[in-house]
Parts: C-alpha cells; sequence; structure tokens
C-alpha cells in the first residue's frame, strides 16, 4: 500500500520526514534492546514505552498495547527485532480497526440527506474556521453546492475570516455580525440552504474550553435549532482536534461528545512534528471515526483519513 | 488550573500516609505513581523520568528520622523539586528600551493574538505604559482584523498596513510610528507557523534582527502534548527567546509539556492565560504553582488579586454604610462585580486550599451570578435602597421581571439579611481589610 498516496507531493514529504523521525528513533532504540535476547525484556518494553508515550499515544493506551505484547510474547516465546516490528503495527492497527467505519478515500456525502449539514465545534485555536474553508473547497470541487454559516459570533474577526474563505472556495455564506446569537445564524443558515437547494451546509461555531458549561450548553441549543428547520440535523458533528494537543483531547472528545453527539473527527497541524498519537487513544476508548487531516494552511491541504495508511506510515520501517 | 494533576498527587500520596518510614520498595511505589501522574500530564517523558528520580535520590539520601513524618518529608521534597523544575523565582517582562519593543512567536492557533492584547492591557493598567499593537500576520485570513478588534477592546492603537506584505517591514515602520506618537512600548503579534516550516522560521529570525526587541516571548497551548519540547527547542534555537507564555490554562489541561518547556529550553515561563477575558492574565509564579499541585492551594495570588480588583474609595463608602446599617442591594450587586472582575469563579475557587478537588465536577462558571444579578435588576431603586419594603405583590413583579420565581427571590432577600447582619457584626472588628477580602465570597447566597 502506498503511504498517503493523497497528499500533495511537498506535503507529503514533510509528513513522511516528520513520521520517519518517529520510525528511526523507535526501531534503531527497540532493535538495539532486543539484539541477542531470546525474550522481550523490560528493556525492550521500557523503550517501547517511552515511543509511544512520547509520540502522545498516553499512558493507558501504550499500557494496553504493552499488555497485548506481552501476552504475545507468553504465547509464542521467541521474538525478534522484525518480529517484534510487526506485532506493534498489528496490535496498534487493532486499537484503531475496532472502531473502523469503513475507507473512505474521498469526499463524499450521503445523497438521502439533503442539505447535509455539518456543525464544526471544538476548542479555541485548533483550525476549525480553517477546516471549514478546506472542506468547502473539497466539497464544491466534487460538484456539490455549499453554504457556510458564520455561527462563531463570538471571536474577534471570526466572521471576516470565514467571510474570506466563502471568497477563496467561491461559496456564499450566512452572516449577521459579531455578537449575534449563533443559533439565530445557524437557524438563517439552513433556512437559506433550504430555499436555494444547498447540498452541504458548514457551521462554523465559537471556539470554547470544554471545561466552560454553558458554553457546552449554547452547543445543545445551536444543535436543537437547526433540527427545527431540517429534521435530522446536524448530520454530522465534526470535531477539530489539533495534532500537537496531548492527552487533553481525549477528554475535548469526552466532553463535546456530551453535549453535542460527535461523530467525525478532524486532526489538524500534523504537518509540523507533532506526531498525532492520542487519536490512537481516542479510536480504542470512544467510537468516533477520524474522518479529515489537515496537513497545512493552503486550501487543498485537508485529506481524508485513512487510517491503515496512518498506522502503516507510522511503523514501517524507514525506506530510504 | 492542574486540578487533575493535583488531584493525582493527592491520590499518589495518600500511599505514603500511616507508613512509618520511607523504605525503597514504598518510595518505588509511590514515585512510580508519580511518574504516572506527570505522563497523564503531558509532561514530557524524560522530564517526568528525570523527575521521579531525583526526588528518589533525595529521599533516600537524607535523613528519613527527622521529626518529619516520611509522607510529609516527601511531599517536601516533591515540592522542592517541582519549583526547581519549573524555573525556581519568578521572573518579569523586560521592558527595556523606548519603545520597548516585544516580539511574539508561536504556532498556529497558540493564543498569540489575543495573549497580545492581553499584554497590551497589562502594560497598559499595571506598568503605566502606553502600548502599541502591531499587526505582523500577513497570511492568516482576518488576523489584521482581528488585532484591531482586540486593540479597540482595550483601547490601544493597532498599528498595521494591508498593502506590505513584508512583516519586517511593517514592524520597523510601527517602530517609527511608536517613536513619533510617543508610544513607550511596541507589541509585535505574528503569524502562526510551525517549527519545521524553513520558510516562516527564516522570516520571524528576520524580523527579531530586525527590530531587536528587548523581549521576544514564546507562546504555547497548555494542552501541547510532548511535542511542546520540540517546538520549544527549535523556536529557541532560532529566535533564543526569552520568556514563555502558557495559555488557555482556564481548561481542565494539566499542563504538563509547557512545566518542561523550561527544562528542555532554559527559559522561564513568564504569563499564564486563564480566559477569554482581557484581564484574564496571570504572571507565572512557579513556588505557587507547585504548592498548588501539591494542593497546598494558592492563597496568595487569590488574595493579591483580589487586592487589585479593590477600590479603595469604594471600600471606605462601604465601611461606612455597613456601619451604619445601611448596606443594600446597590452594594450588593457592587460586590458581585467587584468579584466577576477578579476572574473565573472555578479559577479562584481552586486557589483556596483543599478546594481543588473538592469543585472539580462542580459547574461553577462567570454565569453562577446571572440570576442573582437578574433579580437585584429587577427592583425599582428605592426597593435595592430599603429591602423592607419589598412586599407579597412587589416580589411577585420582581420574579417575573427577572425570570425566576417568589421563592428565588425569598432566598436572596434572606440571604441577603444574613450577609448584611454578619457584616455589621464584623464591623466592629479592627481589621477591615481582611473582612473587606472576605465580604466577597461571604456575601453570594449558595457558597
Amino acid at each position: 500500500m502506498g503511504l498517503f498516496n493523497f497528499f500533495s507531493k511537498d506535503k507529503k514529504e514533510k509528513l513522511d520526514d516528520g513520521l520517519e523521525k518517529t520510525k528511526t528513533g523507535l526501531f534503531s532504540k527497540l532493535t538495539k534492546a532486543v539484539a541477542g535476547k531470546s525474550k522481550v525484556d523490560d528493556e525492550v518494553l521500557d523503550n517501547l514505552e517511552e515511543v509511544l508515550i512520547s509520540s502522545d499515544v498516553g499512558v493507558n493506551t501504550t499500557l494496553k498495547v504493552i499488555e497485548r505484547i506481552e501476552k504475545r510474547v507468553a504465547k509464542d516465546k521467541y521474538l525478534g527485532a522484525s518480529e517484534l516490528d510487526q506485532i506493534l503495527r498489528e496490535e496498534i492497527a487493532a486499537l484503531l480497526e475496532e472502531n473502523d467505519t469503513g475507507e473512505a478515500v474521498e469526499y463524499s456525502v450521503p445523497k438521502d440527506k439533503k442539505p447535509y449539514v455539518i456543525m464544526v465545534v471544538g476548542v479555541n485555536g485548533v483550525g476549525k474556521t480553517t477546516t471549514i474553508g478546506k472542506l468547502a473547497h473539497q466539497f464544491k470541487r466534487i460538484g456539490k453546492n455549499v453554504m457556510l454559516g458564520a455561527a462563531d459570533t463570538f471571536r474577534a474577526a471570526a466572521v471576516d475570516q470565514l467571510k474570506i474563505w466563502s471568497k477563496r472556495a467561491e461559496v456564499p455564506i450566512v452572516a449577521q455580525g459579531m455578537g449575534a446569537d449563533p443559533a439565530s445564524v445557524a437557524f438563517d443558515t439552513l433556512q437559506s440552504a433550504v430555499t436555494q437547494g444547498s447540498d452541504v451546509v458548514l457551521i462554523d461555531t465559537a471556539g470554547r474550553l470544554h471545561n466552560k458549561v454553558n458554553l457546552m450548553n449554547e452547543l445543545t441549543k445551536i444543535r436543537r435549532v437547526m433540527d427545527k428547520v431540517v429534521p435530522g440535523a446536524p448530520h454530522e458533528v465534526l470535531l477539530v482536534l489539533d495534532g500537537s494537543t496531548g492527552q487533553n483531547a481525549i477528554e475535548q472528545a469526552r466532553q463535546f461528545t456530551k453535549a453535542t453527539e460527535v461523530t467525525a473527527l478532524a486532526l489538524t497541524k500534523i504537518d509540523g512534528t507533532a506526531k498525532g498519537g492520542v487519536v490512537i487513544g481516542i479510536s480504542d476508548e470512544f467510537k468516533i471515526p477520524v474522518k479529515y487531516i489537515g496537513v497545512g494552511e493552503g486550501m487543498e491541504h485537508l485529506q481524508v483519513f485513512n487510517k491503515y495508511e496512518f498506522v502503516d506510515s507510522l511503523f514501517s520501517k524507514k525506506v530510504s | 488550573m492542574f486540578e487533575n494533576l493535583t488531584e493525582k498527587f493527592d491520590k499518589a500520596f495518600q500511599v505514603l500516609k500511616g507508613q512509618g518510614q520511607i523504605t525503597e520498595v514504598n518510595v518505588a511505589e509511590t514515585l512510580k505513581e508519580v511518574r504516572r501522574a506527570l505522563l497523564d500530564a503531558d509532561v514530557n517523558y524524560k522530564t517526568a523520568k528525570d523527575f521521579t528520580n531525583e526526588v528518589k535520590e533525595k529521599a533516600m539520601g537524607r535523613d528519613v528520622l527527622t521529626s518529619l513524618k516520611p509522607s510529609e518529608l516527601l511531599v517536601k521534597i516533591t515540592h522542592e523539586s517541582l519549583v526547581e523544575l519549573m524555573g525556581g523565582e519568578q521572573e518579569e517582562v523586560n521592558l527595556k528600551g523606548n519603545p520597548a519593543v516585544i516580539l511574539m512567536s508561536g504556532l498556529q492557533g497558540s493564543g498569540k493574538t489575543t495573549f497580545s492584547g492581553k499584554l497590551a492591557n497589562h502594560l497598559k493598567n499595571k506598568k503605566g505604559k502606553t502600548p502599541l499593537l502591531v499587526a505582523c500576520d500577513v497570511y492568516r485570513p482576518a488576523a489584521i482584523d482581528q488585532l484591531h478588534v482586540v486593540g479597540e477592546q482595550i483601547g490601544v492603537e493597532v498599528y498595521s498596513n494591508r498593502e506590505e506584505k513584508d512583516p519586517v517591514k511593517i514592524a520597523q515602520e510601527a517602530i517609527l510610528h511608536a517613536r513619533s506618537n510617543g508610544q513607550n512600548a511596541v507589541i509585535v503579534d505574528t503569524a502562526g507557523r510551525l517549527a519545521v516550516d524553513e520558510q516562516m522560521m527564516g522570516e520571524i529570525e528576520a524580523v527579531k534582527r530586525a527590530i531587536e526587541p528587548s523581549e521576544t516571548l514564546f507562546v504555547v497551548d497548555a494542552m501541547t502534548g510532548q511535542d511542546a519540547v520540540n517546538t520549544a527547542k527549535t523556536f529557541n534555537d532560532r529566535l533564543d527567546f526569552d520568556g514563555v507564555v502558557l495559555t488557555k490554562l482556564d481548561g481542565d489541561t494539566r499542563g504538563g509539556a509547557a512545566i518542561s518547556i523550561k527544562r528542555v529550553v532554559d527559559k522561564p515561563i513568564k504569563f499564564v492565560g486563564t480566559g477569554e477575558k482581557m484581564e484574564a492574565l496571570d504572571i507565572f509564579y512557579p513556588k505557587r504553582m507547585a504548592d498548588r499541585i501539591l494542593g497546598m492551594g494558592d492563597v496568595v495570588s487569590l488574595v493579591e488579586r483580589a487586592q487589585e480588583q479593590y477600590d479603595e474609595e469604594k471600600a471606605r463608602k462601604l465601611q461606612k454604610k455597613i456601619a451604619k446599617n445601611e448596606f443594600n442591594f446597590d452594594d450588593f450587586l457592587d460586590q458581585i462585580q467587584q468579584i466577576k472582575k477578579m476572574g473565573n469563579m472555578k479559577d479562584l475557587m481552586g486557589m483556596i486550599p483543599g478546594m481543588g478537588k473538592a469543585i472539580k465536577n462542580m459547574d461553577i462558571d462567570d454565569d453562577a451570578f446571572k440570576e442573582i444579578e437578574a433579580i437585584i435588576h429587577s427592583m425599582t431603586p428605592q426597593e435595592r435602597n430599603n429591602h423592607k419594603i419589598i412586599n407579597g405583590s412587589r416580589k411577585k413583579r420582581i420574579a417575573k421581571g427577572s425570570g425566576t420565581d417568589v421563592q428565588e427571590v425569598n432566598k436572596l432577600i434572606k440571604q441577603f439579611e444574613q450577609t448584611r447582619k454578619m457584616m455589621q457584626l464584623m464591623s466592629n472588628k479592627k481589621n477591615m481589610a481582611n473582612m473587606m477580602k472576605m465580604m466577597g465570597g461571604r456575601g453570594i447566597p449558595g457558597m
């Protein structure tokens, strides 16, 4: 399987470089620890622990992986470096695969839901507005009529920011201005979308820390209001997670799911050195698939997430 | 802040309670718990390892047969090590030069623009400076507008040049502008950039060379995971920044990754951001933060914050009123507003020793006073001045006006009367200052 077929060339290289760093560190260490030994000892497991935790996989998930490996070792007795490599891949892939929701490779929306409403939520600064701009571009590219709703009426100039994206992606936007009631903006957007026969509606919301109860309640309200215009809306609640976030992302997933029944995740900013390993933990704990990954600031720098390729590129040995 | 970590430590130290002696075995067990707590908190893997080893060495090397209990001794050593880990004494922002130039740097979405606004507000209100904000993010859509909105909110001028695409030139123009307009502190907001983005890193280096800031700050999201140290290291290698700003600490993140940044780059954490309000900026105190992590609370910061928001003149007037038993609902409302100015309620409560754990799952937020305010706002001036005239029909009207019910109104009046009574009793004592501080907390129903 080719790695990250869908990345633009330079971004792919960037991402691969980042992932290579993890791999090289991981396997040189593990190989050294395993060399000349007949079984996985504490040193190997310590190194494994270091590698996984340093990639933000988290203590719980790391322990789970180690436990699985210990079981395998107890069963299979002898383990060499290459076998360990294979087992690692399998065990971590298994954590992701348990939540498998299909192997989507292209942008698509269900045909029976029109308009298909996507509400985008997340904490401050994760890249919600940018992700919406990119999504608008992608949906437009596959021939959908897209409409944006500027329901982040709180952060300074958020509406302006989305307006610029609407111009770039050449899609209409519904906005009321700063300080307006976000639920009212969402309501207006859906009404316009119905009248104009839009296929996809993307609702931007203000960033909010998941421990602020009132702000979380506000999301629940926005959700409720949308259902009044388009029964069943929002059809998708996309939680945007910053790829460099540590274990707090798990709490974010938990709280946003509680307030808005999150159906999908977008992982942003993984074109840097951050590994995004917390996704494994989230996949392990919640049954929410990662749907998109953000790999840059350009309009085209959003990809449909493929978990097999993600694991593969994390754990395949260095090619060159 | 740091509730989770505090809780973890509480748990870790419980293991040691009731045991007579520190032994290799029971310390190892506790230290394992501590290390796990640190890793759960996103503390860098190596930092956490070093830290626990350090604590272990100190605990083992010292004579445990002192007057301290073994558990207390370990708390003490852990505390010392944490303070050391987080950077020792507090360091202020360097404002040398006229104008003093402060450069912001950091990843996308770390909160540079919001922090720039908070810092400008801080310099203006607490340092008596006349700041100028400079919009050097020429990339992100509406970034310039965002800074202008922030500037308007706090009444600070924002310099921008939408025709110019070179941040170096914009920054240079801004400094000239500040010189001719008498602004003595220039805060340069820049675009977010990834440490691996060679071109963008080169750009910010060029900005730094051109404007020679007295202070370069690295802004980092407190929720950042293990990568925080890598990013900080690269930014530090390129910019040799002077200090770190830890943002979004009002979330429930444990903030551990940022703790270890100091260790990796040897630069102090100078400020922490604790909310979206422009006042939600705190100086970082390593010692107090360590106290807090260990569940000792942060009483000193609480007191300081209360003092800052406290208006002496108002206090004197209030004191007179209380003495004459004239404290009314207007004064009550005023007190609530004072408390709200102090910032996030949960944050404030968390600073009281022992409260961190108790309020972890409580919904305390800035709207806790909404109902009370609504009720008082629904009273006529006469009613506020003399609550005794509030009879049954007035109560009904107030309840209707505030969207509550008569019971709520009754409850508030009752609590108000108790508060008033208590205040009068206390006003007989001499320590007015202490009383004032306590009053805010005691006067709020249901707390």
